[in-house]
């Protein structure tokens, strides 16, 4: 399946060079390129782009909120952050996906097939924790390997890092050990449970 | 938007630097710079301090503007033992004094939590800080440092290559960021609130110095050994 970008930044030099890079990727298309942020909306719908790449700078303090709409009016959207210089992660949290300024092509090319692997990373407004992500989250903080969960659960390895990029992109925590305070703080688990 | 220029030279008044980005006061004790310099400019105060003044200013810069990368000819100009020097002081900067003083809030966290969040809290603590020394020392101190000091003398060792690099800064960094969300987000309220808002800023202050840290690994010393390995025959 063939992705159709749009690159919003702007400066001129990094978004040609930039839809250079994508441009030679068999699965990927530049369909626009904008300055601004202004009628990027207009410009999402009538181009049927999936995958949007823009510079925070471009949306500035107030972008979780712009992100936020811009997900609701279009839930086939992958948004990736293009950090032209340092931002917080926090601020870049909000993107399901980010590009540096300094990676190199191969690493651009291979986040990018990353990024738009990863069907269930949209929907940034929601937080709760599905069944299914509880069970992984529950097996992850009893220090199962993604192998094991997936023949336990009966579901494919990929399903598994899906699950547990969401438990990250929901709960703001990445590594085992801080989803296993987690998991005890919720009382998903108890302390005698875990393999010490 | 437009980059603004940073305004580091030779010639910048000293103090104007450390007005124009306060973070970089955190760079003086590394470089040994002691305080009281007056109107000197930065080529003066760094050589009453025998400091390499285009490395503090190379510094500098990656401090003050996260994109700055410096070319070919600018690395030439960098003493490999100076950048070690530097790196091994950030280090002791992190293990003796930031970790510590993070730990030391932590400590009263974990104790009014109780029986019930304490000992979890702690025990995720001690893992981390395994982990920080584990790269920081076991790693970087006892290996990569050693290798690239044979290097510099000419010596070449095949047990190591500077492209195996650990860039474990990211982990280091992701684990505080974990502790600041279940710091602030899902510690039940009443715990010592404020104590927890001001470990918070030490977490963010720390975090972003270590991102510093990593961007001057990965665009100074990196490029340095690796020139240095072609070098040799």
């Amino acid at each position: 399946m063939s992705n159709r970008v749009i690159i919003c930044e702007a400066s001129e030099i990094i978004a040609i060079g930039l839809a250079e890079i994508i441009d030679g990727m068999a699965q990927f298309d530049v369909v626009a390129r904008l300055d601004s942020p202004e009628h990027l909306s207009e410009k999402i719908t009538a181009t049927d782009v999936n995958l949007l790449i823009i510079d925070p700078m471009l949306i500035g303090v107030s972008n979780k909120d712009f992100l936020a709409q811009l997900g609701k009016e279009h839930p086939q959207l992958t948004i990736i952050a293009l950090a032209t210089s340092y931002f917080d992660h926090a601020m870049l949290a909000s993107y399901n996906g980010v590009i540096e300024l300094y990676e190199t092509r191969s690493k651009i090319i291979s986040k990018m097939t990353e990024y738009t692997q990863s069907e269930n990373t949209k929907n940034t407004d929601d937080v709760e924790l599905s069944k299914r992500e509880t069970d992984v989250l529950v097996a992850v903080a009893k220090g199962m390997m993604n192998k094991e969960i997936a023949d336990q659960m009966n579901i494919s390895i990929h399903t598994v890092i899906s699950h547990r990029k969401n438990i990250t992109r929901k709960t703001g925590i990445k590594s085992v050990s801080g989803l296993t305070v987690y998991a005890l703080l919720n009382n998903l688990i108890d302390e005698n449970e875990l393999i010490p | 938007m437009p980059k603004k220029k940073t305004p580091f030279s030779k010639d910048t008044k000293f103090a104007e630097l450390l007005t124009a980005d306060r973070r970089l006061l955190q760079l003086l004790s590394r470089f040994g710079i002691g305080l009281g310099f007056g109107d000197r400019n930065v080529a003066q105060v760094c050589q009453m301090n025998q400091v390499n003044t285009d490395l503090f200013l190379m510094i500098c810069e990656i401090y003050s503007d996260s994109s700055f990368t410096p070319g070919q000819t600018e690395l030439g100009q960098i003493d490999m033992s100076d950048l070690l020097s530097y790196l091994k002081a950030s280090h002791q900067y992190y293990l003796n004094e930031r970790f510590p003083h993070i730990e030391e809030h932590l400590q009263r966290i974990i104790e009014a939590c109780g029986k019930k969040y304490g000992p979890m809290l702690r025990h995720f603590y001690d893992e981390y800080k395994q982990e920080v020394k584990r790269h920081i020392q076991y790693y970087e101190e006892e290996v990569v440092f050693p290798y690239i000091e044979a290097l510099f003398k000419g010596q070449r060792t095949d047990s190591y290559k500077i492209d195996e690099f650990e860039h474990n800064h990211t982990n280091i960094q992701d684990v505080l960021d974990d502790m600041m969300n279940i710091l602030l987000k899902y510690l039940p309220g009443d715990i010592l609130p404020k104590e927890r808002i001001e470990i918070s800023y030490d977490i963010i202050e720390l975090s972003d110095d270590l991102n510093r840290h990593s961007l001057i690994e990965e665009r100074i010393l990196i490029p340095c050994v690796e020139s240095l390995e072609n070098a040799l025959p």
